[in-house]
């Protein structure tokens, strides 16, 4: 199944969800049974919730000394003085903000697609699922979920900032998220779609300028923004607030965006936040440290 | 080309912070290591492009070095790796240049010991890579499956020998990749197969004649 339209087609037909259909697919192209399938996809979650207990407990900073203790910061403050918007909001900004810097600093992370947008997808799953109490085997139902949004969209764009800015990292992670989201609070392959597609149609032309070219400012802290936003995004759709715009249309204008985008803004630091004043001073005294 | 699967969105699962830049880094060093088959007395890295500017802030280093010492991609004594125990009995040193015909993430690796060796290779992007060149030979090795690597002498019916062999033990060859130095020189053949070949086999085409070596080397498995 290469579109949108193809897995809804065949989930609507074949009254699956879209976690049986991605599952039974990869099952078939790797010949291998569903249970080795859930099997490998029950390893990634695994990493993700050690990556998260490992990244909740440190403050050590990351090689270039940019960025690391942002976690510790957010904890001390709930710790006096709670959310307006209440614990589960809470625990997504910690959780991406613990994936991401255990990313930053060399610890152990799932990357979901990639390594710089690894925090989002985690964050939401083990946070709603947690709140929820959603079951081992639905976590895994919603990462298949997520996993079958990302894997279509690849086929259209390749999933690296350098291709395409981070609209096609933090950007595609947040329309994972959405679907992952959709799926546990019971979506209809219909709302799930639609979340990603109102995710996604909201990072378009998210550019990749990370200062000193490293994998730190912004990608950090775009993490928890990313993983909100994609909440925004599933429940709007489960109240059957719809994109007017299809998925697979909204892939071909991240697509064209992304094509349209200067190489200067897609991952190379050439301009942007990277080519700022202290963008740059940053990046001097980096190098010149070493 | 192959497709993007399921599994790939949800992988690898690695030490940070960059796949292409730690994990790729790491995948490089281990498949050199696979090609050369034990750990090199001494080994020497030139970075290029974007490796060697901002392959520090992303412990381009330290996966590479880590590789070649077999750590996988998801390895924590990566991080660590300049002062872990497995590095004291090796030599390393690093080398940074500019090169625009090079690939923005590519890396040498020379390699001593036994004997000697010359790879070269990229980090393609998303953790994937490939080994583009062995000693004098262009290659293509990406460690995504098990290949059978021969130098020979140029001359007809090699390929087709080789082949065979493989045919024999009912094995499929996903990819074929050819070179040559010049015309009845010596050439190489990569050939990436699916499924596991036997060690025979690997001895069989060892002792054809007018093959100059053969190793086998097994697909990464993060």
């Amino acid at each position: 199944m290469d579109t949108f339209e193809q897995l809804y087609n065949y989930c609507i037909s074949n009254n699956k969800t879209i976690f049986e259909a991605s599952q039974e697919n990869m099952a078939q192209e790797a010949d291998i049974s569903v249970e080795e399938v859930r099997n490998f996809v029950q390893k990634s979650l695994c990493a993700m919730k050690e990556a998260i207990s490992s990244g909740i407990k440190s403050k050590e900073l990351s090689m270039s000394g940019m960025c690391g203790d942002d976690c510790f910061k957010i904890q001390q403050y709930y710790k006096k003085q709670h959310s307006m918007f209440g614990d589960l909001f809470e625990k997504i900004i910690e959780y991406a903000l613990a994936t991401s810097e255990e990313n930053i600093r060399m610890g152990k992370i799932v990357a979901c697609p990639t390594a710089g947008s690894c925090g989002i997808v985690p964050s939401t799953l083990l946070a709603v699922s947690e709140k929820f109490n959603y079951s081992n085997s639905e976590q895994i139902n919603a990462l298949i979920t997520a996993g079958e949004i990302g894997r279509i969209i690849s086929i259209k764009v390749a999933l690296a900032g350098a291709v395409a800015g981070c609209q096609a990292e933090c950007g595609v992670a947040s329309a994972m998220s959405a679907a992952a989201i959709c799926q546990l609070q019971g979506g209809s392959v219909k709302q799930i779609l639609n979340a990603s597609a109102l995710a996604l149609k909201n990072i378009l032309g998210l550019t990749c300028d990370p200062v000193a070219g490293l994998v730190e400012v912004p990608c950090v802290k775009r993490n928890p923004f990313l993983a909100i936003h994609s909440i925004t995004a599933a429940e709007l759709s489960v109240a059957n607030v719809e994109s007017k715009i299809p998925l697979d249309e909204v892939v071909d204008a991240m697509s064209q965006t992304g094509a349209l985008m200067s190489p200067m803004l897609k991952e190379s630091s050439q301009a942007g936040l990277a080519t700022t004043k202290t963008g740059l001073d940053i990046a001097n005294n980096i190098f010149n440290k070493k | 080309m192959k497709k993007t699967t399921l599994f790939d969105i949800i992988s690898p699962i690695m030490i940070g912070p960059s796949s292409s830049h730690t994990a790729g880094a790491v995948r490089l060093g281990l498949l050199a290591r696979h090609i050369y088959k034990e750990t090199p007395k001494s080994v020497k890295f030139t970075l290029y492009n974007s490796y060697a500017h901002t392959g520090k802030g992303h412990g381009t280093e330290k996966g590479l070095l880590a590789g070649i010492l077999g750590l996988d991609v998801d390895d924590r004594r990566i991080k660590d790796i300049f002062n872990s125990d497995l590095a004291k009995n090796i030599e390393y040193s690093f080398k940074y240049t500019d090169n625009i015909k090079r690939h923005p993430n590519a890396v040498d690796i020379e390699i001593d010991g036994k004997t000697k060796m010359f790879l070269s290779g990229d980090s393609v992007g998303a953790g994937e890579v490939a080994i583009r060149k062995i000693n004098d030979f262009s290659v293509k090795l990406t460690g995504r499956y098990n290949n059978l690597i021969l130098v020979y002498k140029d001359k007809p019916g090699m390929i087709s020998k080789v082949t065979y062999l493989l045919q024999r033990e009912g094995i499929n060859i996903a990819y074929l990749n050819c070179d040559r130095n010049a015309k009845g020189q010596k050439a190489s053949m990569v050939i990436e197969i699916d499924g596991d070949l036997q060690s025979a086999v690997e001895t069989v085409i060892l002792h054809m004649p007018d093959v100059y070596f053969v190793t086998y080397v097994k697909k990464l498995e993060n």
